[in-house]
Order: structure tokens, then sequence, then C-alpha cells
């Protein structure tokens, strides 16, 4: 149930904060969103939304870290190698 | 689709479960907290991958599955009144009552409908306004901004024909009372990614110390949780027990503040039943009281109804890792996704019907 997916945001609307909303893109899909959780997002930002609402902005740095770990595992599985060697 | 499709990247997800091997020298018991966390660790195979020793049973994490039957009884007797229009997401309407489930109440000509968002909810009572439009607001803290702005909306909008059935969950409660049980065997978690992009996890940071157990926030595709359990793993190998997030693309230690905000002003923390488990102090959120018009218990006066759990179904074991779907001897038998005996059964990120669906014919 607290399946949320990642779209981008095309378009904002609503001067009230409270009715802040917009068309998010899934993939070629788009839907009306409620956007009054995620305050500082802009058109073209990645959000993940949840039952209509996005409840959090990606961060495109932040997304680089599962394959930044796994980069730091290998360099560090190679050195163990060597130095058993 | 971005932030989906590179972290289902095989090669990455088998250079993690080499890691793993890599670091692992005993037996350890982790539980990944959320539905949709088990659902693609049996969907992906991530459990197969993982070293002997390295066991995930399957957490409470599926608001449907710990949904109690009492409340089922609710929904069904607020969606049997005539001119009530009954909306809830899909999942709960084959959840079965005590003689029938929500979609036998459909059939009988009750106006029960599913919705995508809480919000179509409140649209559908401001379409018709003769109508009492009756929500099911089930789900965990990812669920609750959506839920509390629906009401707060209808409140500001002077919606009066708009009301909640309130089944809010909350994680850290249900995790606390897995770690105090005696039969309990997790030594590890990985915690619900979603959850915390809304609520954040400085409320995990007390209990891994308490119960020195290492909490890794997860994401849900299977680079995340492989991430994950690399993570827990080394934790426990190491003898540390923190609070770490893996899913730091979309979780920040304080969560979302404006939908914690809203939370507050519209819940109130409260204790909750939960299927299988019974009651659990604190664990759940209910209406505040300066919302109390909007609550759908009190309106069609079901708040004093009680129900008894069936007693084949051995679901409260599965929901707190005691128990492996695949042990219940109704298990495939007379307990399946066409006739459910219970909630982890019926609902698409149920533990019962993960093994249903991906597993029967090996096991």
């Amino acid at each position: 149930m607290c399946l949320a997916v990642p779209g981008k945001i095309i378009s904002i609307e609503g001067a009230d904060p409270i009715f802040r909303c917009g068309k998010v893109n899934f993939g070629g899909i788009q839907k009306q969103i409620n956007l009054a959780y995620v305050p500082e997002a802009k058109v073209g930002d990645y959000v993940l939304v949840h039952v209509g609402f996005a409840i959090s902005t990606i961060d495109e740095a932040e997304a680089q870290e599962v394959f930044e770990y796994l980069r730091q595992l290998g360099e560090l599985s190679e050195l163990e190698e060597s130095s058993s060697q | 689709m971005k932030f989906i499709d590179e972290y289902r990247d095989a090669e990455g997800v088998q250079r993690y479960a080499q890691a793993l091997k890599h670091i692992t020298t005993k037996s350890w018991t982790l539980m990944e907290i959320c539905g949709g966390q088990t659902h693609a660790i049996v969907k992906f195979g991530i459990d197969e991958l993982l070293p002997p020793g390295v066991t995930m049973v399957h957490g409470p994490g599926c608001p449907v599955c710990v949904t109690p039957l009492e409340l089922i009884e609710k929904a069904i007797e607020i969606a049997s009144v005539p001119d009530v229009v009954f909306c809830s997401f899909g999942d709960m309407l084959r959840v079965p009552g005590i003689s029938r489930d929500l979609l036998a109440v459909k059939a009988a000509g009750g106006d029960v409908r599913i919705v995508y968002s809480p919000l179509d909810a409140l649209k559908l009572a401001k379409d018709n306004p003769e109508r009492e439009v009756v929500f099911f607001a089930v789900g965990f803290e990812t669920t609750a901004p959506a839920n509390a702005m629906s009401v707060f909306q209808a409140s500001r909008q002077g919606v009066r024909n708009f009301s909640l059935l309130v089944s809010h969950v909350l994680v850290p409660p249900a995790m606390e009372a897995i770690l105090s049980s005696p039969e309990n065997r997790v030594q590890g978690f990985l915690a619900a990614g979603h959850v915390c992009a809304v609520m954040g996890y400085t409320e995990y940071e007390p209990i891994a110390s308490k119960y020195r157990v290492p909490v890794v926030v997860t994401g849900f595709e299977p680079l995340d949780i492989m991430q994950g359990i690399y993570m827990c793993v080394r934790q426990l190998e190491t003898g540390t027990a923190e609070v770490e997030n893996q899913y730091s693309r979309s979780v920040r230690r304080e969560g979302n503040v404006p939908a914690r905000n809203l939370i507050r002003e519209v819940f109130r923390v409260v204790p909750r039943k939960w299927r299988g488990v019974g009651e659990i102090p604190q664990s759940g959120l209910g209406l505040q009281e300066k919302y109390a018009a909007f609550d759908a218990e009190a309106r069609f006066g079901v708040a004093d109804h009680t129900a008894d759990e069936p007693a084949e179904c051995m679901s409260g074991l599965v929901l707190q890792g005691i128990r492996k779907p695949y042990e219940c001897p109704a298990f495939g038998v007379r307990c399946t996704p066409e006739h459910p005996l219970g909630a982890t059964m019926v609902s698409s990120e149920g533990a019962c019907a993960a093994y249903y669906h991906y597993r029967r014919r090996t096991l």
C-alpha cells in the first residue's frame, strides 16, 4: 500500500499552498498530483508520488549513491584481493 | 522509467550478493518492514541470492493485512447504509469480514467504489451533496498526509457529507512490539523507505540503541534492497546498532516537514488493534477532537463494535515474522487469494499472497 512512484513535474498550478497541484509524468502517463507537501519542487524535478500526493522530491545527486557505494565496494574487494596475493 | 530501471540492474545486484557473502561469517535474521519490500524480495528472488545464514522474515507493513476484523465489520455496516457512497483502496474490498466482504456488499447493491486517492472521495462528496461519502482511511505513515489533507480541505471548504473510517497504524510501536516479544528472532531491520520519506528516521534512533538492532532505511528496488541488507549485515558483523539511510534520494532525516505538520494538525496518536497481534498502545492515528465531525464511526454509530479473529488463520504469527506463510496448514489449500482466510492472503502486499503468487510451485 505504501507504493510510491517517481514522476517528473510537467506543470504547476494553484496559488493557495494547500491546493498546489500539477501535472506529473510517469513514463508517458500524466496525472494531476497534489504538490502541497513539496513546496520546494519545480517544473522538471522528479517527485515520489503516493495516492495522488507528492511526498518527497527526489535528490538527483543522492540518487547516484547506490552506484557510488557499489563502486567503492568493488575497489575495496579488489584491494583486498591484491593484498592477499 | 527513470529512478526505477537503473535500480533493477542484475549485475549490480549480483555484485552486492558477492560482497554480502564476503562479509557474512554468522547467521543473521533480518526483517523488512514494508509489504512492498516483501513482494520485491520474493518476486525478484532476492532471498535466494543471500548467503545461507542470512534469513529475511517479513514484517507487519501491510496496512490491509493488519486492519482488524472489527474495522472490516464497521466498514461493511457503513457501506450497507442506503445513500452511502463507500470509497476505498481496492485491496480492502476482498478482506473477509465475519460472513462477507465489501465486494459482497457491492454485489448486493451497495455503492462501494475503488478510488486512487482520498481526494477522489472528497470530489465525489462535493459532486454529490445529497449522498454521504465515506473514505476507508487505512494506511501507515506514508498515507497519513493524503488522508489528513482530505479532511483539512473538507473542513476548509465546508464539505459536510464527507467522513473517514480511520484505521491508521504506525511503524515504530509495531517494531517495539516485535522486539519485546519473547519469541522475537529479528536481529536487524530494513525500515520502510516511504514511511520514512514522510516521517524521517529520528524515531528509530532510540529503538536501535535500546534493543541493540541496526535499522537501515531502505528503498524498494532490487539494488536498494540488496544494499540495505548489506549495510544491515555489515553493522551486525561489526557489532554496531545504528540507523543508516540507504534511500537517501527520497528520505531526509527530518522527513517531510509540511506533511508531518498536517498529520499533527488532523490526527492524534491513539491505541490501535492490529489483526492477529492485538492492541498495541500508541500505535495508530485517530482524528483530533476539532475534526471529530469527520469521524465516520461516530457519524454512523459503529464505534463500539467488536469482533474476534478467526482461529484457523495464523496471520498474526506471519506478521510478526515468527512463521513463514508456507508453514500454515491452510496455505494454498483452504486459504487462497480467491478464498482467503486472512488478510495476508488478500492484499497484493501480504506475505502469504507473495508466496502464493511467486513460490507455490517450488514449495
